[in-house]
């Protein structure tokens, strides 16, 4: 038995009275994909934020690999392995694609600190750049300016991004949000693909009911900031208090699953 | 073939600077000079601005700094040229060190803010302090000894003074564009686009834009070294906070997406101000309404709209 890539304890988070995140406590092993749910405010990306150093947590403890890093910023997370896409885009807009995912090598390899060597001409950071979009699926558009590119295509930019630097734990919000059924096929089919291959340790955040069947190895259900449940797909379907949960706040799939 | 017709132009540019003394009036020799300098001040100012996103008010602070240590260098000490060249670049990379520490922090307007007021307190200190820096009269009477590295140069000579203007400005601009391509260049034009993305790729935001600042006081300090002989006077009013709002001017009317537009800026700014000055008192009306025009119909400045206007007529 391994140990965990991520083990969170009694991590909460207040903001004034209002608590977003309460006493969450979570492992999470390597190579598994794990999806959080929960319906819109429930407290999903106020976690995402705290485990990847944007926010600070009230109470609680984050470890990676046995390290602490709660409290730590952004920058020295992403530096011990952690890496996060947005629920938006959040990508530079004015570079082409293959500049996008050369920039987050860099930064990765180090080379971002040398001031005298001529970017357009490092071969070795180009080509691993074309290497992770062509996973993705999009190096046809390496030359293109990020920001023309379509939504679909710049969701699978950001999880190129988000894989260059070779993280121990790579967190998906919402990565199918706002796409059209067909890319979320793709996607899911896409992310499905890089789990499998037992490279990556996914932590995911969806509303698309179907992505997380698909995908997760085990899903943690939040309500009002807390845990309700955490456990198999399969379990999580027939589990009656999560069904309550998602039939009283939003998901209209869920309705119809449980009245056919 | 682009780059072809690029170098090519380049070329012809640098030989046709080359040659000023030769064919133009010592008065075009002078304002060259001042071209030139200026460019240099504006395109150190452009690494921050328009690659790096950060809109300084306070870049005449480290222009004004090296013009006062290259003249109380030649005063006290009479170094040769080239050294006061490197006390002021060193002066005013370690007085951007200081306020770069205090300021990188803040983004934005505040960022803004607080560089204006740092400017503003270099100015009081360089006006106040008679016993050094001679008050608002400024430091005048120095003169120029030799070059250094046993070059025989008559720097009195203003045409010899402008090659070596020319010359050391060329350099300058060549580590400043290598700096620009290099993959630290890379990550301020990431920094400007989203500053948070390239935090979440594991760098230290304020650390590039803190090396970034430096880097531009530094390339503002030599300017300023360069400009105290050819004004033959160190003065306040060179690190005023309207001096600041020179380098801002100049990059974009020139262009800020282009490593060349501010010395195209710097260019069309003091060819015009000369120009339009010997026929009304009121250049800067004229000033205010070309910036105007240039903001709200050519975002890119001058040298961005002439390369978008060439590469429609190629087509």
């Amino acid at each position: 038995m391994s140990n965990p890539v991520l083990t969170i304890a009694n991590l909460t988070k207040r903001f004034g009275g209002v608590t977003a995140v309460s006493d969450i406590n979570l492992e999470v092993m390597p190579k598994e994909t794990i999806a959080i749910i929960g319906p819109n405010g429930a407290g999903k990306t106020t976690f995402y934020n705290m485990v990847s150093g944007r926010m600070q947590p009230t109470e609680g403890k984050i470890m990676l690999d046995g390290k602490d890093i709660t409290g730590m910023p952004p920058h020295k997370i992403s530096r011990l392995g952690v890496s996060r896409s947005f629920q938006i885009n959040n990508i530079f807009p004015e570079m082409t694609v293959q500049e996008n995912v050369e920039v987050v090598l860099s930064a990765y390899h180090g080379h971002s600190r040398k001031l005298f060597n001529i970017a357009s001409r490092n071969t070795g950071i180009q080509q691993e750049a074309v290497e992770f979009l062509k996973r993705l699926g999009i190096d046809s558009l390496k030359q293109q300016r990020a920001e023309v590119i379509s939504y679909g295509d710049k969701r699978l930019l950001e999880i190129a991004m988000v894989l260059a630097t070779q993280p121990k734990l790579v967190l998906l919000d919402e990565p199918t949000a706002g796409m059209t059924p067909d890319e979320t096929r793709r996607t899911t089919q896409l992310i499905k693909k890089l789990a499998d291959s037992g490279d990556y340790t996914f932590m995911i955040t969806e509303h698309d009911m179907d992505v997380v069947f698909n995908l997760a190895d085990r899903i943690l259900v939040m309500h009002r900031g807390e845990k309700l449940f955490a456990g198999t797909p399969e379990e999580v379907k027939n589990h009656p208090e999560v069904r309550v949960a998602y039939l009283g706040e939003e998901d209209d799939e869920a309705v119809e699953e449980a009245n056919p | 073939m682009k780059t072809k017709v690029l170098m090519a132009i380049l070329a012809v540019v640098i030989a046709g600077l080359i040659a000023v003394p030769w064919i133009a009036s010592y008065f075009y020799v002078f304002i060259f000079t001042e071209i030139l300098i200026l460019g240099l001040f504006a395109a150190s100012f452009n690494l921050i601005f328009g690659y790096t996103g950060m809109l300084s008010f306070g870049h005449a602070a480290f222009f004004g700094i090296g013009s006062y240590a290259t003249a109380l260098v030649l005063i006290h000490l009479e170094w040769p040229f080239l050294a006061c060249l490197l006390v002021s670049m060193g002066a005013s990379a370690l007085l951007a060190l200081m306020i770069g520490f205090l300021s990188v922090r803040l983004n934005e307007v505040y960022f803004a803010m607080l560089t204006l007021a740092f400017g503003m307190m270099v100015f009081a200190i360089a006006y106040q302090w008679r016993s050094v820096t001679n008050g608002s009269d400024g430091l005048a009477g120095f003169t120029l000894g030799s070059f250094g590295l046993g070059l025989d140069l008559t720097l009195a000579n203003p045409s010899v003074y402008y090659h070596v203007v020319l010359a050391i400005v060329a350099i300058a601009s060549v580590v400043l564009y290598v700096i620009c391509r290099s993959s630290f260049g890379m990550i301020l034009r990431a920094i400007r686009q989203n500053p948070e993305r390239v935090s979440f790729a594991g760098l230290n935001v304020r650390t590039y834009r803190l090396v970034a600042f430096v880097i531009a006081g530094t390339f503002a300090g030599l300017a300023g070294g360069l400009i105290a002989p050819f004004l033959r006077v160190a003065s306040p009013e060179l690190l005023h906070w309207s001096m600041s709002a020179e380098p801002i001017l100049m990059a974009i009317l020139g262009g800020t997406g282009y490593f060349l537009g501010p010395f195209i800026g710097s260019a069309a700014f003091v060819l015009l101000e000369t120009w339009i000055t010997t026929y009304t008192e009121s250049w800067m009306l004229v000033l205010g309404i070309i910036l105007a025009m240039m903001v709200i119909f050519f975002r890119k400045g001058l040298l961005g709209t002439a390369i978008d206007w060439w590469m429609e007529v190629k087509k």
